[in-house]
């Protein structure tokens, strides 16, 4: 075991482990970071959501985002599967639909990072029980 | 490294360990192994959650999903339908229990919503026995700082600055301790870790070790540089083998990677610690008693002065400080004593760890700010008490401390106002007492337990605390007089006034409080020899009202000494010279018959 030698040496030692409890800060402080939600029922599986959900997650790795990547059930829209939904601090929920691992990343560097809305967004159209 | 999606974190503390979480954490381990889902979840057993009542506890993050009460035979559930399909399991969620509704963020649960994590921040977050969550928590950044910055002083004024005060019950500014310590210059000095938990129904100390061992390490090296010793000793109990494991571990990797051992951190300053274990005495809780544990003596009490900052461990200057308070001391490194000086009360800073037992709904170890209320802390954290009974007293202080009645509900909790009340901050026992509890019975616990624990050096503390535990159990048995509470009284006073340590000077407290605030209660049992809240066995009769009873004899068949006699079919009575008041006759008839009075 190389021996810490340095508060640099601990710093950097700590940037290598930041992703070891990164999930668990985030989570802890959901309501502060975006969120996104992958539909993963059978629908949304069988249109790739999986694939999609990684490129999500590796994707706000690279570019360095601080999210709250969840999967959920089914919401509903299985013409438009993969569809994810993202909740932006501050900003009301956007549904994606059809979000191929292409479109994953865009949705990460232009909505996330660039607020630039992408094509395919679906109306949400319903209200949700704890918003009442 | 693998790049998880989910974490499941389990309580691996001694509570949920007893209930079965390592055998829950093979079992997600083999079905996430056989679902191939090794590389996408990951399973951690961490510290203490707390909320012990409903342990076992599973959390699953990012979405913060907090489980109660999972059992083996849930893990399948679990990864089914929540890992799998992403749709939590309601029926092991935490249910609110004023409306029922279930509810998944621990976030917005009574039991967590009012407290605040500073002592207790790793515990249920991290993995305790690997140091790399530690550091990825900015672990032993602060003991980096320090070292660097390399002004020992300026260390001890940030402590000073902070309000931090010493968590093991007295309260004495740690600060201050630490710069009395260093000034008394020696060869060698010693930094002493407090872990002899004592106080019947206090284990923060033993969650710290156990979730959040690091902390420790890293507090005692920052406390050593800063007192000028370059050895660490943890006291600790060996009925906390748990806490001993996971501190042998930690220790163990934190030399691995440098953090004990010599030349820390590349400075000068080396810095190591040893374990020695104690039998589980109560008196050697008191730091003079403990150094002379350690060193192989009996363990008991001397006079101070010399205090241990003058002539401790091998007669070195040595400093003692408890877990808790040690628990602290990184993160005002970290945050500044600014930071920590905003939380808490004019004289009480920061936050103090409770451990919450007896009649109340939410049993289990919270941490809240200074200054909150008993109310508080009762019925918003605690959940009220069980079966909707009514609140009667809350026991604070262990068997130094002593009772506080509904009046002090709501006096902000702090050290002052504690003792400004009768009782006292102690370790943070909180034992909660409903109207079924009688506090002569509660006093009488407190000293049985003393005179047990006494080490018999001085006269006031061995025979004195004897004569209080005897005067009370007489009593408890009817037989007391009006004159034996004149004698509680004073008996305890001149206690308190002449015992040699802390442990006599406070054993009296639980008599003293408990005639101050229920003199009403001891009054029935002397005159009327009543026990108003119907536990003391002697004072109880149980009667056969002779219209009810049919002579059916069920009772006089069941009672285990023979004490009931009567006809068939003909009234039965009971020798209340035989009688030894289990009950067995009150259950067994069917005809509401029996009473007691």
């Amino acid at each position: 075991m190389e021996k810490i030698k340095s508060l640099a040496d601990l710093k950097k030692k700590r940037e290598q482990l930041q992703s070891m409890v990164g999930l668990r800060e985030n989570g802890d402080n959901a309501e502060n970071l975006v969120q996104i939600k992958v539909a993963m029922a059978t629908c949304g599986i069988a249109s790739g959501a999986k694939q999609t959900m990684e490129a999500i997650i590796e994707e706000c790795k690279n570019q360095n985002v601080q999210a709250v990547v969840t999967q959920t059930g089914c919401m509903g829209y299985c013409y438009a599967e993969p569809t994810v939904e993202v909740n932006k601090p501050g900003s009301d929920p956007i549904v994606f639909g059809h979000v191929d691992v292409q479109k994953a990343k865009d949705l990460v560097n232009k909505y996330i990072l660039n607020n630039e809305i992408l094509e395919g967004v679906i109306p949400v159209n319903y209200e949700k029980v704890e918003n009442k | 490294m693998a790049n998880y999606k989910y974490h499941i974190l389990l309580c691996g503390g001694t509570g949920c360990t007893a209930s079965e979480s390592p055998k829950i954490k093979a079992n997600f381990e083999s079905i996430l192994a056989e679902k191939n889902l090794t590389d996408d979840v990951q399973v951690v057993a961490t510290g203490c959650f707390g909320f012990c009542e409903k342990g076992p506890i599973v959390k699953i993050l990012p979405d913060n999903t907090f489980y109660t009460q999972v059992k083996p035979e849930d893990c399948r559930e679990i990864v089914d339908e929540h890992i799998i399909k992403g749709r939590k399991v309601n029926r092991l969620l935490y249910e609110n229990p004023e409306n029922k509704a279930h509810i998944s963020d621990s976030k917005h649960m009574g039991f967590y919503k009012k407290q605040m994590r500073i002592a207790l921040r790793n515990c249920g977050f991290i993995d305790p026995e690997n140091i790399e969550e530690y550091i990825a928590r900015d672990g032993y950044k602060a003991l980096a700082t320090v070292l660097e910055q390399n002004d020992p002083e300026a260390t001890i004024d940030i402590m000073k600055k902070s309000g931090l005060r010493g968590r093991g019950g007295a309260g004495f500014p740690t600060g201050l301790k630490w710069e009395l310590c260093r000034k008394n210059a020696a060869d060698q000095k010693y930094m002493i870790c407090n872990a002899d938990e004592g106080d019947p129904g206090a284990f923060m100390d033993r969650s710290i070790l156990e979730g959040d061992p690091h902390t420790l390490i890293e507090a005692m090296a920052i406390g050593g540089f800063c007192i000028g010793a370059t050895k660490g000793l943890v006291y600790i109990r060996a009925e906390y083998p748990l806490a001993i494991h996971r501190l042998q571990v930690a220790i163990g990797q934190a030399r691995e990677y440098g953090l004990l051992g010599d030349n820390i951190f590349g400075t000068d300053f080396s810095f190591d610690i040893e374990l020695r274990y104690g039998a589980g005495a109560f008196v050697c809780g008191e730091e003079t008693a403990l150094i002379h544990s350690m060193e192989g003596k009996r363990g008991e009490p001397t006079f101070k002065p010399p205090f241990p900052a003058q002539e401790g461990y091998l007669k070195k200057p040595s400093n003692v400080n408890n877990v808790e308070t040690f628990a602290n001391v990184p993160v005002i490194i970290n945050k500044g004593w600014e930071w920590f000086s905003s939380i808490g009360t004019e004289k009480s800073k920061g936050t103090k760890v409770f451990a919450l037992a007896g009649q109340i709904n939410n049993v289990g170890l919270i941490e809240v700010p200074m200054g909150i209320t008993l109310r508080e802390v009762i019925y918003e954290i605690g959940g009220g008490i069980k079966g909707g009974r009514k609140f009667k007293a809350v026991q604070t202080g262990g068997p130094s401390g002593g009772c506080l009645t509904e009046k002090f509900l709501d006096t902000p909790i702090d050290y002052d106002n504690l003792i400004a009340a009768g009782s006292m901050m102690g370790s943070g026992g909180m034992i909660v007492m409903d109207e079924t509890s009688c506090m002569v019975s509660v006093a009488k616990f407190y000293l049985e337990f003393t005179v047990e624990e006494s080490c018999g050096k001085c006269t006031p503390c061995r025979i004195g605390n004897k004569r209080l535990c005897e005067l009370l159990d007489k009593i408890t048995k009817g037989n007391g007089t009006m004159d034996d509470l004149d004698q509680l009284r004073n008996l305890s006073r001149v206690i308190k006034d002449t015992a040699l340590c802390g442990l006599g000077q406070t054993s009296p407290n639980p008599v003293l409080s408990t005639i101050d605030n229920f003199w009403d209660e001891y009054v029935a049992h002397v005159k009327d020899k009543k026990c108003p809240a119907g536990q003391c066995k002697a004072l109880k009769q149980y009667v056969i009202d002779p219209e009810k009873c049919k002579g059916c004899t069920a009772c006089a068949r069941n009672c285990p000494v023979g004490a009931i006699s009567g006809t068939v079919k003909m009234p039965h009575e009971i020798n209340q010279e035989i009688c030894i008041k289990c009950g067995t006759c009150i259950e067994k008839c069917k005809f509401n018959a029996i009473s007691i009075i």
